[in-house]
């Protein structure tokens, strides 16, 4: 579709991104609201901040979230592509049709039952409940995500670089590390940043997975907020926000900057 | 098939069906048995092969019987489909201007726009819904905002309510539906449209004979898109909404958590699977026809 959108699509358009902005908006203006009373404005003020870095047992769920966050993504970003390679490059192998079942399916599957499913393995099993099964139920759900999005980039890839990399003699392994990994490396590392992000924003899985002493974020926020709005959450939100912007906008910058680079002839 | 290959295969295959597969079939099997004081809450349903054999003779319903005879949690699953259903109409009508004026911008605008309908996902669902709380609350910005303008002299009660539950869904929801509309919005021949001009029919009409069939596939990927999350949605309903709003998720959690009744629990997740096996089936075989997703 060629033409311009008119008035009313325009004026659909502000009110659609206003609907999905101003909430965010306003969450990050009434963090540095002086006022204890969420209705009230008593000018602008770091007090929440402040108190915020006193808070260690905010502190503390947010290094469990961290540590868990990074572990999880990377064990989800190893096997993710591996899962990814098996449903890109191999047609045929037992139980294919299960696998891609298996793989699909989480991304489905309500929280609820995925929680609660893995509770009840690790409590059959006999494994205490702590960092460890939260790093498991973390990788399990963030590599189905891995393997899609390295399997589409897999999908989309010019096989004959790597025929060429044959012919000219590379082995399998050389020809893997010059050729295929750095030609699907951003779909990998957007895979890890992913599984982080999900790692980092889960609260249900992790509700039902974790154990004493390694509490998140999210499970901090989420009894906090039962109870009403606190500008401290308020702060611990825009310090996430803050940190998600700058990272999409360096990402984004840096991706840009590596296709220009490929695309100049050297 | 070499030895790299196998392994590459074998690991992830292993990893989920230890963590994925075989999790599901305990829930499945802890469904079947009846709820004990013991710990752990639960009493083994087969022990051995040999039990096993003989139990499937008399494996028990009771449980799936309990959640057809105690009206909490037919109410509770009726609310989620029907709080799922509603919001998907919503963000039906909501996305569709949004992605149908995206598809009609120029190519250096939609990057943008389409950048800034995904950004949202990558900050914190949970923020997000609790952002809502901040304005719909009755000392909120909207309440305070309405009795400024003079619409109102008392705040509307929007905070908890089943109205916040939508709005959050909603919100929370609208890329999934805004992205595949503007895929099939965006492959639109424009002159179809103009065919239709020539052929004398107004622009309303147009839309209404020539776009919105055309876009029936976007229209059906983006509503399940919206609907599978939305029945098994926890966060929204317990943080937006009241002891009306009380949907499948939280009383499967509270049933959990609260009561101990694993038993119990495991056989309301069960139900929900196949509530929610129906539409997910219908949308994969959709997807794969499409080639999309």
């Amino acid at each position: 579709m060629k033409q311009g959108p008119g008035l009313t699509l325009k004026l659909m358009l502000v009110l659609g991104f206003l609907f999905l902005y101003a909430p965010i908006v306003i969450l990050v203006i009434y963090s540095f609201n002086d006022s204890k009373l969420v209705s009230v404005w008593g000018g602008w003020s770091l007090r929440w901040y402040g108190e915020l870095f006193q808070n260690e047992q905010l502190l503390d769920a947010i290094w469990v979230s961290l540590m868990v966050a990074a572990a999880a993504s990377t064990i989800a970003t190893v096997l993710g592509t591996m899962a990814g390679f098996a449903l890109a490059r191999v047609p045929r192998f037992f139980g294919r049709t299960l696998f891609t079942g298996m793989v699909l399916a989480p991304l489905v599957m309500p929280e609820v039952i995925t929680g609660l499913s893995l509770l009840l393995t690790f409590i059959a099993i006999g494994i205490d409940r702590g960092f460890m099964t939260l790093i498991i139920a973390h990788a399990t759900f963030s590599m189905c995500y891995v393997a899609v999005v390295v399997q589409a980039r897999l999908a989309g890839f010019d096989r004959s670089v790597e025929e060429a990399a044959a012919d000219l003699g590379a082995r399998p392994a050389t020809a893997f590390a010059r050729i295929t990994l750095p030609l699907i490396l951003p779909g990998i590392l957007a895979g890890w940043l992913l599984s982080f992000t999900l790692s980092l924003d889960d609260l249900i899985i992790a509700s039902f997975t974790t154990g004493p002493g390694a509490t998140t974020l999210p499970m901090k926020i989420f009894s906090a907020v039962r109870l009403g709005v606190t500008p401290e959450i308020n702060a611990v939100a825009t310090i996430l926000i803050g940190l998600v912007a700058t990272g999409t906008l360096v990402w984004s910058i840096a991706l840009k900057r590596a296709m220009a680079r490929r695309a100049q002839p050297t | 098939m070499g030895w790299s290959r196998r392994i590459t295969i074998l690991l992830p295959y292993l990893w989920l069906l230890a963590f994925f597969l075989a999790p599901f079939l305990i829930v499945l099997k802890i469904s079947f048995s009846e709820a004990a004081i013991a710990q752990p809450p639960y009493t083994p349903v087969w022990d051995s092969i040999d039990a096993a054999i003989q139990h499937l003779s008399t494996i028990e319903f009771y449980n799936y019987e309990f959640l057809f005879e105690d009206p909490l949690y037919v109410n509770s699953y009726l609310n989620s489909l029907r709080i799922a259903a509603v919001s998907t109409i919503i963000a039906l009508f909501v996305g569709y201007p949004i992605a149908y004026g995206i598809a009609r911008c120029g190519t250096a605008w939609r990057g943008a726009l389409l950048a800034l309908v995904i950004l949202p996902f990558w900050t914190s669902f949970l923020i997000r819904v609790y952002a809502w709380i901040g304005i719909l609350s009755t000392e909120g910005v909207l309440n305070g905002a309405l009795q400024w303008i003079g619409l109102t002299s008392e705040p509307i009660p929007l905070y908890p309510s089943e109205i916040a539950v939508y709005i959050g869904i909603v919100y929370s929801y609208l890329p999934f539906m805004i992205l595949p509309l503007y895929a099939t919005l965006e492959k639109l021949d424009p002159s179809l449209l103009e065919a239709s001009a020539d052929l004398g029919a107004r622009p309303f009409t147009a839309f209404l004979r020539v776009t919105l069939p055309l876009s029936l596939p976007g229209i059906l990927a983006g509503s399940f898109l919206v609907f599978i999350p939305a029945v098994g949605e926890f966060v929204i309903p317990e943080l937006l909404g009241g002891s009306s709003t009380q949907m499948i998720g939280s009383t499967l959690y509270s049933e959990f958590f609260q009561n101990r009744d694993w038993p119990l629990a495991s056989a309301v997740a069960v139900l929900l699977l196949l509530v929610l096996v129906v539409p997910i089936v219908i949308f994969q075989r959709y997807a794969r026809r499409e080639g999309a997703v």
